[in-house]
């Protein structure tokens, strides 16, 4: 088809020119670049929204949590004065943090096995992780109920055996299951999307030069893997510090999460100030991580970049 | 070497093979209780009726709640995905370094806890008479579905080709027909993406929800998580086994019609 041949060339060249021209114009010298006045323009509906919706609500939690009744730091003398809060606090922080350690345990094989199987079954793969994450949180937090209760079918198999109770339900145990399962696409997407980037004849190349496939593994593509970790390890471990319905439906009371703390303090016992300051709390323990995590980044970012640069090298 | 390989092979499929089941079976569980006979969450359910869909079913309150649930889903969907869709091109586009900050904004609603939001929105709606509104509902929702909405585009924009608009507009196309014809298309799957997760966490979300409802209006969401916690009445079941059930369709109608169109026509260009 010499006529399509044409044009493409034609379009080729036509948007080489027109590439050319718009380098080409004299950039003015202004107080917002021409650039910077459109994101803001197409950005604006969105703001909006987040701005009015979202943004301004946080916003007067967080003044209330000096302000409400009386200004002043009464609201932080009465969270650190109860031992529940800060409990709760730690207990927070210690579930979050051990659903992310399970979550990244399974993700990491899970994520690899997904770049070393053929398009159909990894497709296949992806949508059992997405199953979950698509189907409503009640849903699914109830069907664990309905597995993990005593008379469950899980109690009564074992109830065969002579196993009195299984025990399970409204334990950490139980909370620690139901979360990772939610929070698992979180973790295996950003892995697998650093996995799939890697070259993969690298280990061809170190175990080659002798390395034993294990040593190889460790020392090569673990390495070079650790950034869709780190990714989705944090990303899982900030959304876990949220959750609400899972602990409170699989959880006991001592399995409390600030989140619940904060619903009870506000709609249930009517005190704004003590619900302010416990989500004023739950934001700083999450910007903490973020933030500890964004300075551990850069180290560890670019030791990795060295590695990468070392086996161009 | 080979045969070691195999056996890592082997081992990683059947530890994947676990993961699946525990990430998917365990939903499985409220089938059978939603065909029980009596009013009760134990294993294994005695005798066999359909009358906790019909009890869903019949119930004003529960199907008004599912009606709001859609209403209010396919509206934040309807707002979020075109708000999500320009601002994540717009961020993609821009060599500014205001983009970087503006890309954080909007994740924000995703990694910071929706909770501190909600009970913010609690005293801002009984302020500004939003309790209890469509209206309410559907722009907070849409807050807490705009960073998805932003992440599915995004993951289209990869590998997007720019010269592509430009060949357009140098065949003489105007900028609103090169959207429509060139930037459209490409990043459609994202887009559809972005939609169905706009909906699904409207349609899902309990956290902020909760402190919209009022007596008159009530989501299905709500009305599931106060049905467990108050009582033993297996119409939950029932109604989680139509969510589940719908979610496994909407999945065969996308591996079985939707990915073979899209493989057919991909061959054809």
């Amino acid at each position: 088809m010499p006529a399509r041949t044409d044009t493409s060339q034609f379009s080729t060249l036509s948007t080489r020119a027109i590439a050319v021209q718009s380098e080409s114009e004299p950039k003015k010298r202004q107080w917002v670049s021409r650039d910077t006045r459109r994101l803001m323009l197409a950005l604006l509906p969105a703001f909006l929204v987040l701005a009015v919706f979202y943004f301004y609500p946080m916003l007067t939690v967080l003044v209330a949590s000096f302000t409400d009744p009386k200004p002043g730091l009464q609201n932080f003398e009465w969270f650190f004065s109860q031992s529940v809060n800060v409990g709760v606090l730690w207990r927070t922080i210690y579930i979050s943090f051990w659903v992310m350690a399970i979550c990244v345990v399974v993700a990491y094989p899970f994520a690899y096995f997904m770049t070393m199987v053929k398009p159909s079954t990894r497709s296949l793969l992806m949508l059992m992780v997405l199953i979950p994450f698509l189907t409503s949180t009640v849903v699914r937090t109830f069907a664990w109920v309905l597995l993990l209760q005593d008379s469950g079918p899980i109690g009564s198999f074992l109830s065969l055996f002579g196993v009195e109770s299984l025990g399970i339900m409204r334990t950490p145990t139980a909370v620690l299951i139901g979360m990772a399962q939610v929070l698992l696409p979180f973790v295996v997407l950003p892995m697998f999307s650093t996995m799939s980037q890697i070259d993969r004849r690298l280990l061809t190349a170190a175990e080659s030069l002798g390395a034993k496939r294990v040593k190889a593994f460790v020392t090569v593509y673990l390495p070079l893997s650790l950034p869709g970790v780190a990714a989705g390890a944090l990303l899982c471990f900030v959304m876990a510090l949220g959750f609400y319905i899972t602990p409170a439906m699989l959880g006991s009371s001592r399995e409390t999460f600030l989140s619940t703390l904060i619903q009870g303090q506000v709609q249930g016992l009517g005190q704004w100030g003590h619900g302010a300051v416990i989500a004023l709390m739950l934001l700083v323990v999450t910007l903490a991580i973020l933030g500890v995590s964004a300075l551990l980044g850069r180290a560890r970012g670019s030791a990795v970049s060295d590695m990468v640069g070392g086996s161009k090298a | 070497m080979n045969e070691s390989k195999s056996s890592t092979r082997i081992v990683l499929s059947i530890f994947a093979v676990i993961t699946s089941i525990w990430l998917v079976a365990p939903m499985f569980a409220v089938v059978p209780i939603s065909f029980a006979e009596n009013a009760s969450f134990q294993f294994p359910p005695q005798g066999f009726s359909t009358r906790w869909y019909e009890s869903f079913f019949s119930d004003p309150s529960w199907l008004r709640a599912l009606g709001n649930s859609a209403l209010i889903g396919l509206l934040a969907a309807i707002v979020a995905v075109p708000l999500g869709t320009i601002a994540a091109l717009a961020i993609s586009r821009s060599t500014s370094r205001l983009a970087n900050v503006a890309q954080m904004l909007m994740l924000t609603p995703m990694i910071v806890p929706v909770i501190i939001a909600g009970a913010g929105v609690y005293t801002f709606f009984l302020q500004t008479d939003l309790v209890g509104t469509i209206f309410g509902f559907v722009f907070v929702h849409v807050c807490l579905a705009l960073p998805l909405v932003m992440i599915a585009v995004n993951a289209s924009l990869a590998g997007y080709d720019r010269s592509l608009e430009l060949a357009a507009a140098s065949l003489g196309a105007n900028p609103l027909r090169t959207f429509f014809t060139v930037t459209v298309p490409l990043i459609a799957p994202g887009v559809a993406a972005g939609s169905v997760f706009a909906f699904v966490t409207s349609f899902d979300e309990v956290i902020v929800s909760q402190f919209m409802v009022s007596p008159a209006l009530q989501t299905l969401p709500i009305v599931m998580y106060s049905s467990v916690t108050r009582s033993t009445d297996p119409t939950i079941a029932a109604v989680a086994t139509l969510i589940l059930v719908s979610v496994l369709i909407g999945f065969c109608f996308y591996r079985f019609v939707v990915v073979p169109l899209s493989q057919r026509r991909g061959a054809k260009a």
